[in-house]
């Protein structure tokens, strides 16, 4: 039925197939968006924030994906600045999940603001020495960079390419778009260290605060530089779930081989920086401000904040999946790639989630207890609202255009329609 | 502009003195149409500027001491100015004003992002979970100098700064450009029965907060006063209230220490 969309020379499952997925994941999606609604019409009172915990799961899903969305940025740099040339065969779909990860984040801070029809404040009265007013105006411009970058895919469609204006702007847009990466890059090597900078410059909060250079304090690196290593790891982490989903090889293993490498060393790098930041930290920094490094892993409900959430952060998912990313044995085992790249991106969003929420959960006066905090089912539906639209997304982009330019040479079709 | 040449408004506590009654928070509800719900028992969804906190020393029965402890919005100047709250705010909808050393909130230009609540290692900055619902004919009631807010952002204590307006206002009309003590004093210090909130200009050496307090204005206000203290003195968001206490046990509950094995 819509085999007219369908780029030529690959296979698709059949449309009702197709709809029954997008059917069931629209239900999720539909769930996210009822609890969207309860939140605009009723407040925030719908959460289960309280005004110990104005940070919570929605900041922290926000930091997260733009995390994992830096693979976009750091691909197109690998690409079309260092002149990596294999990774045109993934770049696509990198820009694919940046586009999604960066719209979701875009949705989620829309939603999470209590007076949302105020949200241009930021922009208009915009207060330059907050990060946040950083972070909302190099993520506007690079979600528009993101669209300029997705749009030339859209226009590649069989039917749009058949409009010679979209033919053509498609070509030339390919032709700039060394520009925009570059762009894209400048904009998030800021917006990833504003992010980085939304806890770190907290001197009132102990265990967020860093010292740094001039008004950027050490998270600022740390994050863009996480930033880079791990979003390409989720780059590879979605393509191979992609490939399991559509069974089918979709990208060469030297590509993905290669930027595993570059992950892998841009993760060692960065954890190797993380370990230094945290040692300083925990024996200086918090020392003068009168923490002691258990301090902040001591005494919390449950032990939800024990001190394994650092080993977690930093060994298993930080320097466990470098040493395997570096290795190249282990980076061509498919199944132990995976799991490298896997707990990459987990270490990063672990990383986003103590930043986020223990910095709040912390007592910092004497007499205060641990704060605890629970999402409530409208806080989950919404987080979960755009991995429902992230996955629509990629559904409806991997069957209508041509994201894998290796795909039909990785699948030939009988009969090479 | 220099904030050791111009007024600088602050507190003095004397946790001696302090009850524990809750006068000042009532006072301070009332006077700045604090919003309350029908079940305010989960403190951390409610607003209350001024808190009133129960401080022991951990010790057992016979050697149990307790002491409360209120706690309105620090007014922290931070260095020159850069108060935790205020440069973070991504819309310049807090202020500190150099002028009187206040922090100030504009309710209608906060968003709701919260940010200066993460912020604030004090709690004073609270969200309007909710928009405020007064009981029938309580609104007649309510202070007509200080605007009420809506629901989704931001508000905290000004050292009831309708009061400063109203009272400037009164002396700018008799020619005047100066304040006495006493023309400038916040609801809860006038509330307090046990006079142990006192208030005024830190930095006029006649204001009875100048000579309590004894701020070293070279070193960012540290306290003279051997007695007196401020929260979280170690994380430099100078604060302007200043706590006294003869019980060394409370002047330390103030800050955290390292300790040292």
């Amino acid at each position: 039925m819509d085999s007219a969309l369908i780029p030529k020379g690959v296979k698709r499952c059949p449309i009702g197939q197709f709809a029954l997925f997008i059917a069931v994941v629209g239900a999720v999606l539909l769930w996210g968006v009822v609890a969207m609604l309860l939140i605009y019409f009723k407040g925030l009172n719908q959460t289960n924030m309280n005004n110990a915990y104005g940070f919570a799961l929605w900041i922290w899903a926000d930091l997260a994906v733009i995390a994992l969305g830096g693979g976009a940025f750091f691909t197109g740099l690998l690409r079309y600045i260092i002149g990596k040339d294999e990774l045109k065969n993934i770049i696509n779909y990198a820009v694919l999940i940046g586009f999604v990860c960066y719209s979701s984040a875009l949705l989620i801070l829309a939603i999470d603001v209590g007076q949302p029809l105020r949200a241009w404040f930021i922009f208009w009265h915009a207060n330059v020495h907050s990060m946040l007013t950083e972070v909302a105006f190099c993520l506007t411009c690079y979600f528009g960079v993101l669209t300029i970058e997705y749009v030339p895919l859209v226009l590649e469609n069989r039917q749009v390419d058949k409009v010679p204006f979209f033919h053509h702007l498609s070509h030339n847009m390919h032709g700039i778009m060394a520009i925009f990466a570059a762009t894209g890059a400048f904009l998030s090597f800021f917006h990833q260290g504003s992010l980085g900078g939304v806890s770190g410059v907290l001197f009132g909060r102990p265990f967020g605060f860093r010292t740094g250079i001039n008004i950027w304090p050490w998270t600022f690196f740390l994050y863009t530089w996480s930033a880079a290593a791990c979003g390409p790891c989720f780059t590879i982490l979605i393509t191979r779930i992609t490939e399991m989903v559509t069974r089918k090889k979709l990208v060469k293993d030297n590509v993905i081989d290669l930027l595993a490498k570059i992950a892998g060393w841009m993760l060692l790098t960065y954890i190797i920086a993380k370990i230094i930041d945290t040692v300083y930290w925990a024996t200086v920094t918090a020392p003068a401000m009168g923490f002691t490094l258990m301090d902040f892993y001591s005494n919390n409900p449950g032990s939800a904040y024990g001190i394994w959430i650092l080993i977690a952060e930093v060994g298993i998912c930080g320097l466990l999946p470098a040493v395997m990313l570096v290795s190249s044995g282990i980076r061509r085992n498919p199944t132990l790639l995976f799991i490298a790249v896997t707990l990459a991106a987990i270490g990063a969003c672990l990383n986003r989630w103590v930043m986020v929420l223990q910095t709040q959960a912390v007592p910092v006066l004497s007499f205060e207890e641990w704060f605890t905090y629970m999402p409530s089912w409208q806080e989950i539906a919404t987080t979960i609202l755009p991995v429902a639209y992230g996955i629509i997304m990629i559904a409806l982009s991997y069957r209508y255009l041509p994201i894998f330019p290796q795909e039909r040479e990785l699948n030939p079709i009988e009969g090479g329609k | 502009m220099d904030q050791q040449k111009n007024k600088k408004y602050g507190m003095v506590i004397d946790l001696d003195k302090c009850t524990g009654c809750g006068s000042c928070m009532v006072a301070c509800m009332a006077e700045n149409n604090v919003p309350f719900r029908e079940d305010d028992t989960d403190k951390l969804l409610s607003v209350s500027w001024m808190q009133v906190y129960r401080l022991s020393n951990g010790k057992a029965f016979p050697h149990t001491e307790e002491c409360y402890l209120p706690r309105p919005c620090q007014q922290c100047e931070g260095h020159h100015g850069h108060s935790p709250c205020v440069s973070v705010c991504p819309a310049t909808a807090t202020d500190y004003d150099m002028h009187t050393g206040i922090v100030s909130q504009i309710y209608t230009r906060c968003f709701g992002c919260r940010y200066c609540m993460a912020a604030c290692p004090y709690h004073v900055r609270q969200f309007n979970w909710w928009d405020p619902v007064w009981p029938t004919g309580m609104e007649r009631s309510l202070n007509p100098d200080v605007s009420v807010r809506m629901r989704g952002v931001v508000e905290k204590c000004s050292f009831c700064f309708s009061r400063y307006q109203t009272s400037m206002n009164k002396a700018f009309l008799e020619g005047r450009r100066e304040l006495e003590e006493h023309e400038y004093q916040t609801a809860c210090t006038q509330a307090c029965p046990a006079g142990a909130i006192i208030f005024g200009d830190l930095n006029n050496p006649k204001h009875a907060v100048h000579k309590l307090a004894q701020p070293d204005l070279a070193h960012e206000g540290k306290p003279r006063n051997p007695k007196a203290f401020r929260l979280l003195e170690r994380l430099g968001t100078n604060t302007k209230v200043y706590y006294l206490s003869s019980r060394e046990w409370v002047r330390k509950a103030g800050d955290n220490e390292v300790k040292i094995a």
